[in-house]
């Protein structure tokens, strides 16, 4: 019996990923749009060239699945102010640091002299925030799948009585944005690749909705290139057999109610209330906050995060059309010239899962 | 988005386990999850279990796709 590494390679086999092609190649008959929603599933795409074994019927669009891309400018501001001008030290997974405020990033604040950690895991912030009595601001960027390491996190700092330990909280969940995008008219999507490790959190069931009321074809795909090959044929046929429904292909790790325990600790340190998203407003019922009981560690006590209406995206930047899949980065005047990696205009081009970031560095315009 | 990868658990300590990451040996949080076991492959994020992986099932959906391919090639 093959030991589970080597099942896992299988997912990588050429021989296999071939067939699914000439399969979606017999099968795909239509012109259709699909939206990955994961910046995971946008690099794994390109990554493993999959473009290329897809028909001329079929159109990849990216989604608003990047933490970092979907956080407003005013964001990052309000985290730079406490900062530089606070004194505090900011502690922030890596992807953030070089997004751009409307004038400075955390990694020009950090130049100026602000005190910024890059951290793997949340526990880590509160490792660094038990060792000083400096004010601690970690940055909660991500969706459900970073949320019950973010309520661990607070949890363990409740229970050793820090008082210099606080969230700026910028948690979203995925749902509502996909039915935000569903509602668009302008942003015509045929079919979801819903996220796989929102997913491993909150199950597919959640994604029955977008069937029901949109029509919309959905499958919960893994991120190997057989797993994305497999979605895709299986939205394929949704759509050509107009039947539309939740297809878990990655039911190695999805179920249908997800990871309950994971949910509970979510659910026992955060409240649901309205989500900030650059490139799609306010979305109701979207973003995650501290509950009152833990309200102590929320940082917009401690700074004001959420001060005032987002300022302007910077001028040019078609991030926001980016985001929702209405335009691609060949569309944006300044993709690959202003705009590049080692000078990020755009918050799609800062995160590795960015689609300008991804398309920058597949070279696919 | 959320970057997640498969380790091999190698000793549980609640809420913490040893876990092997492609031949690096990591302190994960597995408090979130449903009891794993020793052995057992998980997916983790940001330092945190987030699921056990189903051997099984991965196999399944393997059979499943070879079926096509010879179904194609028949």
């Amino acid at each position: 019996m093959p030991d589970t590494p080597t099942v896992l390679r299988s997912f990588r086999d050429r021989k296999l990923v071939a067939s699914l092609s000439d399969l979606i190649r017999r099968t795909s008959k239509r012109e259709i749009r699909i939206m990955e929603i994961c910046g995971g599933h946008t690099h794994a795409i390109h990554r493993f060239g999959l473009p290329d074994l897809l028909p001329p019927t079929i159109k990849l669009i990216s989604g608003p699945g990047c933490p970092v891309c979907v956080t407003p400018a005013s964001y990052i501001d309000g985290i730079i102010a406490a900062c530089v001008e606070g004194g505090a030290t900011i502690v922030t997974f890596g992807d953030l640091i070089r997004v751009p405020g409307s004038e400075l990033s955390l990694e020009s604040a950090r130049a100026r002299g602000g005190n910024i950690r890059i951290i793997y895991s949340p526990l880590d912030a509160v490792e660094i925030a038990s060792k000083t009595d400096k004010e601690t601001i970690l940055l909660a960027l991500g969706f459900e799948t970073t949320a019950p390491a973010i309520a661990v996190a607070v949890k363990e700092a409740a229970q050793k009585g820090l008082d210099n330990f606080h969230i700026a909280s910028a948690l979203k969940l995925m749902p509502p944005a996909m039915t935000a995008l569903a509602e668009m008219e302008d942003c015509r999507i045929d079919g979801f690749i819903c996220p796989g490790h929102v997913s491993a959190i909150i199950g597919w069931e959640p994604y029955q909705p977008l069937v029901d009321r949109f029509g919309l074809a959905c499958a919960v795909s893994g991120f190997e290139p057989l797993d994305i090959m497999e979605s895709i044929l299986g939205i394929v046929r949704q759509v050509e057999e107009r039947k539309p429904c939740v297809f878990n292909q990655y039911d190695r790790v999805v179920t249908g109610r997800g990871n309950e325990r994971a949910l509970d600790t979510i659910h026992e340190v955060f409240s649901i209330g309205p989500g900030h998203w650059r490139g799609l407003g306010d979305i109701g019922e979207s973003g995650l906050y501290l509950k009152e009981r833990y309200s102590e560690f929320d940082a917009s006590s401690v700074i004001p995060v959420r001060a005032g209406r987002p300022r302007q995206d910077i001028s040019g930047c078609i991030c926001p059309e980016i985001l929702t899949g209405k335009a691609d980065p060949s569309q944006c005047v300044l993709f690959s010239h202003k705009c590049r990696p080692d000078n990020p205009v755009g918050a799609c081009m800062v995160s590795r899962e960015g689609t300008c970031y991804i398309w920058h560095k597949y070279n696919i315009v | 988005m959320c970057l997640a990868i498969p380790g091999k658990i190698l000793e549980i300590e609640q809420p913490y386990a040893t876990v092997d990451i492609d031949g690096v040996k990591r302190r994960v949080h597995v408090g979130v999850i449903e009891e794993a076991c020793v052995g057992e492959y998980v997916l983790v994020h940001a330092g945190f279990a987030i699921s056990r992986i189903n051997r099984e099932e991965a196999e399944l959906t393997i059979a499943e796709i070879e079926k096509i391919r010879e179904v194609l090639r028949a």
